[in-house]
């Protein structure tokens, strides 16, 4: 490094470092202040002073020392070895930083995010001679049981190989060699760098069509989320996003996940780290951990690596999907970001919008969300990758018109509302049927029809028919009674409350009711509603409503879901116990 | 930020001392200035619990100050904020009788550390640190700085040990277990000292005897909420095991500041040094707040909502997440946090914030104290997160997950139908409701309500739980596995109709 490169600090304010004789810089590079080397990265250039913002702690750093221009932008490491690793905000290995230096973060740590001394088996797929473009795969590893990860050429590189190796390698070496058209010889190893705000290239776009299938019956049944689509997830604190993230994490239907803790508790990335092993997935069998990458800028972990977070984990999800692979990403929780964003704003002394956030915090939001979809990946082979994006927001009090909530909404597919009042009476997942919404019901219809046929999606209308028209009797209860309603009327609310209760209400840390597979779903609200075709039919021929409602089947409903998915062949036998006790009690009114 | 009213044309007065300083271990502000320890006489203004001194050299960012009052009064404070030449300090004692030209600010090289050892047990500091009672000054094992250090979250050990408290309402329903932090959200006039004290006296882990201590930080809370907590302590036996950090009403308030951070410099090298459990409890977090919220808008800071500062929560964090386990270590931190609602509004930024901190809150009730619900427990909206792995077979009973689910539920349930008769009278209610209705009276009579020193066993409180439920039919308990209704509910019912017969 030319020693006129090298900057000197003239102001410490938190986070935010400025410093003078920056001028070789370039906006967003990355930077090392101080002696102590700590990461920062340029977001603010005025003459030769630049604005930096540490993504470490600042305490004990003065005016006149260092800075070290990198001249290189924020970037991460993407290559084997990431999978069922557990990353700091700008990818610094959490057991690396602990074996280094114990149980507490110190600061000016440096560790590759990569193993370095670690092989993997290199399988080529391109022969020499062949022609490559970017993104193109030229061999694959054997990253996890479940996890093939295939090597592609960098994005901005094209060719013929002329030289591809077979057999151990670390990260660093080179197994091919391409030679560019301009005739240059250009060594291509495992690993590749990516700088985090700068979304990885496709080929094209497409609409999400098929449903992303979560196990969770009131997400699947009446709010999906489509391959490549996005979601949100706002509520008050105890209303259950970080469990309904979690179980996203556990049970998508999705190749790899990709889990971004963004300012939140400590704890709750242990958890993860804790129970993702032990966890099988459903399809493979295998530990859950050996698909997931996992993102812990905790809370109390510095306030601009939170900002950099979300950006890592989307750029490592989006290298997946490049690959090929259906990922899902779960940002917990969205408002951190922002927040971080609306701390280092205040800090450059910017006009605040909104609450004091940003004046660009929704064009940021909408930037991230954007990154995700279902793509044609780079590369001459056909195929298809998708990156589905959830985040949590956590607004304050709850209150909707929070202007992250707000800014999310505007740019998601999905909104799946938490309720405080839910979550009081233990109903979870705490998703009000009433308020949220999905734009991917109708993509994704067909997709469903063709598994689990028309019904389903007609029962699932009917579901939502019955609750809507509760909701309306429940009103008329609360002003002149119970008494008001008619029989059929009274029957709508038992089914209701049957539809809540026995369908809708899933217990996430039961062993079995944490998941319920799409075809398990469709027979348990046949179930449901079957219940109340036939009571409505008994009604009109006369049967009583007490008996009806008192219909000792009904706690058989009650429990088909604690069936395992193996015996979930008994569910539709619970249809005709229902048939035939109603006909019973037919009889006793003849 | 503050003004600069003049600039003085004086040369900055320079007074030279020794060199004598002591590095601490820790990782924090290790360099130090090669000319040593500098006096400057060069304040440019005062504006609230801010100074401006100017001409400064080679300041660090959060380094502790001595400022020099004409008096020969001393004070503290610490960095906030370096421009080049200009520093800008945060004064803990306040700035009254601050005078512009005679005043001395040394910069002390360093952080603000605490000198702990175990020594700390048993005795009373005020709000920084330093001996409130009369004993003589601790001799240290060691400083460390009062901001601590993030725990990876990779090193953390997973809060799983159940902690029983003899309290219903918090082991049966809001299960506390080591390492959590579970605030007591509660408004003015509501026995949430009582509680706390209660836990403090009553909590142990099962089948363990292990060390033990409590760490108080009081911030900005009266003489005699002070003294309460000192005489339960004195008399339980419990001081001998505890080191209190007082910062009363009348301290300075930015004093505060610093109170809770120090509260757990000494806990964590209480836990994790000494491998003690240590219960932290710190009240009250709203004064806290406000004294934080007192220097942003000194400084002219953007507030976010109620003027409270935009880093509010990320500060918040930094204190609570200090608490929970580590690998390795036998130690833990557990963390009890007060903080009274403004207006008992649990959306107002502070509970709000906390709320997404902490892992779970209990809510005190005005309503369920006026009904003479003692612990006022609001049951509905308090939570504990981590409930979920510290009960079951082996660290409570199998039956205890279904249990408290079917406990809320038909809790929940009874008071919807309890406000429906107040609306309708309870004529309108069909049957069932009527029984759920009597059955919430019954819960928070006999479930909630409990005498101040009465320490029920966890087999007591679950087995108080199905007798309540003992009064709702076997159809209606929808949430529980079978071989518990028929290993549990069942006898409980059974009892329940001999007594209605008889």
């Amino acid at each position: 490094m030319k020693k006129e490169d090298v900057g000197r600090i003239v102001k410490v304010a938190g986070p935010l470092v400025i410093a003078e004789g920056m001028s070789t810089s370039r906006m967003y590079d990355v930077v090392k202040v101080s002696d102590k080397r700590l990461v920062g990265e340029i977001i603010e250039l005025e003459g030769d002073r630049a604005s930096i913002q540490v993504y470490e702690e600042t305490g004990g750093i003065g005016p006149g020392e260092a800075v070290y221009p990198t001249h290189e932008p924020l970037s991460v490491e993407l290559g084997p070895g990431m999978v069922e690793g557990i990353y700091d905000g700008i990818q610094r290995p959490l057991p690396g930083i602990a074996r280094e230096t114990g149980a507490f973060i110190t600061r000016g740590v440096e560790l590759p995010a990569l193993p370095r001394d670690r092989k993997w088996n290199f399988v080529p797929t391109v022969s020499k001679g062949a022609k490559v473009t970017g993104g193109d795969i030229i061999g694959t590893v054997a990253e996890t049981v479940i996890i093939e990860h295939r090597i592609m050429l960098p994005p901005d590189l094209e060719g013929e190989i002329v030289e591809i190796k077979k057999g151990s390698f670390t990260v660093e070496e080179p197994v091919a060699v391409v030679k560019t058209p301009e005739g240059g010889k250009v060594p291509v190893t495992m690993m590749q760098r990516w700088p985090v705000r700068q979304p990885r290239p496709y080929k094209r776009k497409r609409t999400p069509h098929e449903i992303l299938s979560t196990g969770q019956r009131i997400i699947d049944t009446f709010f999906p989320l489509g391959k490549g689509g996005t979601a949100c997830v706002p509520g008050p604190f105890g209303s259950g996003k970080t469990v309904i993230q979690h179980q996203l994490a556990k049970w998508a239907d999705a190749e790899v996940i990709v889990y971004v803790g963004c300012g939140e508790r400590g704890n709750e990335m242990t958890d993860v780290l804790i129970e993702f092993p032990e966890l099988r997935d459903p399809k493979s069998g295998e530990a859950l951990m050996k698909r997931t990458v996992l993102i812990a800028n905790t809370s109390n972990m510095p306030v601009a690596a939170r900002e950099a977070s979300v950006y890592t984990g989307i750029t490592i999800a989006e290298y997946f999907r490049d690959m090929g692979y259906s990922v899902a990403l779960m940002a917990d929780s969205t408002s951190r970001w922002a927040e971080a964003m609306r701390e280092i704003s205040g800090r450059l002394e910017e006009m605040p919008g909104e609450e004091g956030y940003p004046a660009y915090l929704s064009a940021k939001i909408a930037e991230f969300y954007e990154r995700a979809g279902l793509v044609d990946c780079l590369g001459s082979n056909e195929r298809k990758g998708a990156l589905s994006a959830i985040g949590a927001v956590s607004p304050p009090g709850g209150d909707l018109s929070d202007p992250v909530v707000q800014a999310t909404l505007r740019v998601v597919k999905v909104f799946w509302s938490l309720e405080a009042a839910l979550a009081y009476a233990r109903h979870f997942p705490a998703i009000s049927w009433l308020r949220s919404y999905s734009l991917y019901k109708d993509a994704v219809a067909d997709s469903v029809r063709d598994t689990l046929g028309m019904k389903y999606l007609e029962d699932s209308k009917e579901a939502m028919r019955i609750l809507q028209e509760e909701d309306e009797l429940a009103e008329i209860v609360r002003l002149i009674g119970l008494d008001a309603l008619s029989p059929k009327e009274r029957l709508t609310m038992e089914a209701a409350r049957s539809i809540r209760e026995d369908f809708l209400h899933q217990n996430a840390f039961h062993e079995i009711d944490t998941y319920a597979s799409l075809d398990k779903q469709a027979k348990m609200l046949s179930v449901v509603l079957r219940y109340h075709k036939e009571a409505l039919k008994a009604l009109d021929s006369g049967s009583s409503l007490e008996d009806l409602i008192d219909l000792e089947t009904r706690e058989k409903i009650a429990r088909a879901r604690y069936l395992p998915e193996s015996e979930s062949k008994a569910i539709p036998k619970i249809e005709e116990e229902i048939a035939s006790e109603i006909a019973s009690l037919k009889k006793e009114v003849v | 930020m503050v003004r600069n009213t003049r600039t003085r044309n004086t040369p900055p007065r320079k007074t030279r001392n020794t060199p004598a300083r002591k590095t601490h271990p820790g990782e924090r502000n290790k360099d130090t200035r090669k000319s040593g320890i500098i006096d400057y006489q060069t304040i440019s203004s005062v504006a609230g619990p801010l100074l401006m001194v100017e001409g400064v050299e080679g300041i660090k960012y959060e380094e502790l100050v001595e400022i020099f009052l004409p008096s020969g009064e001393r004070r503290r404070g610490r960095v906030l904020e370096v421009n080049q030449d200009k520093a800008l300090i945060q004064i803990f004692e306040g700035s009254a009788g601050i005078e512009i030209g005679r005043t001395r600010v040394r910069f002390l090289g360093k952080g603000i550390t605490l000198g702990v050892s175990e020594e700390l047990l048993g005795r009373v500091f005020n709000g920084l640190g330093r001996p409130r009672d009369d004993s003589p000054p601790v001799i240290p094992e060691e400083f460390r700085d009062i901001n601590g250090l993030p725990i990876n979250p990779y090193a953390r050990a997973y809060p799983n040990e159940f902690i029983q408290t003899g309290i219903s309402c918090i082991d049966g329903l809001n299960t506390l277990v080591r390492g959590q932090k579970l605030p007591l959200f509660s408004g003015s006039g509501l026995p949430h000292n009582r509680m706390a004290a209660q836990i403090a006296r009553q909590a142990k882990v099962l089948g363990a005897e292990e060390e033990f201590a409590v760490v108080f930080g009081a911030m900005g809370i009266t003489f005699e909420e002070a003294q309460f907590f000192i005489d339960d302590f004195r008399r339980t036996g419990a001081l001998e095991r505890a080191v209190l950090f007082l910062n009363l009403a009348d301290d300075p308030a930015i004093e505060r500041i610093a109170t809770p951070r120090v509260a757990f410099t000494a806990a964590e090298y209480l836990a994790f040094t000494k491998n003690y459990h240590v219960l932290v409890i710190l009240t009250d977090l709203t004064n806290y707040c406000e004294a934080l919220r007192e220097v942003s808008a000194a400084r002219k800071e953007i507030p976010g909502r109620r003027g409270y500062p935009g880093y509010l929560y990320t500060d918040l964090a930094t204190i609570y997440e200090r608490s929970g386990r580590i690998k390795g270590s036998e130690g833990s931190i557990t963390l009890i946090p007060i903080l009274t609602m403004p207006e008992d509004d649990k959306t107002h930024p502070i509970p709000d914030l906390t709320g997404y901190i902490t892992e779970g809150q209990i809510i005190l009730s005005r309503v369920l104290h006026h009904k003479n619900v003692s612990p006022p427990v609001d049951v509905l909206p308090s939570l504990s997160r981590l409930k979920d792995k510290g009960i079951g077979k082996g660290k409570t009973r199998e039956d205890h997950a279904d249990l408290f689910n079917q406990l809320y539920a038909g809790y929940a349930r009874g008071k919807e139908a309890a406000e429906l008769a107040v609306i309708l009278g309870e004529a309108a209610l069909t049957d069932i409701d009527k029984k759920f209705m009597r059955f919430a009276e019954a819960f928070e009579a006999r479930y909630v309500s409990q005498d101040e020193y009465e320490d029920r066993t966890i087999e007591e409180t679950l087995d108080l739980g199905w007798e309540l439920l003992a009064m709702l039919p076997r159809s209606e308990m929808k949430r529980v596995r079978d071989e518990n209704l028929a290993k549990y509910y069942d006898k409980a019912a059974a009892k329940f109709s001999k007594k209605e017969e008889s």
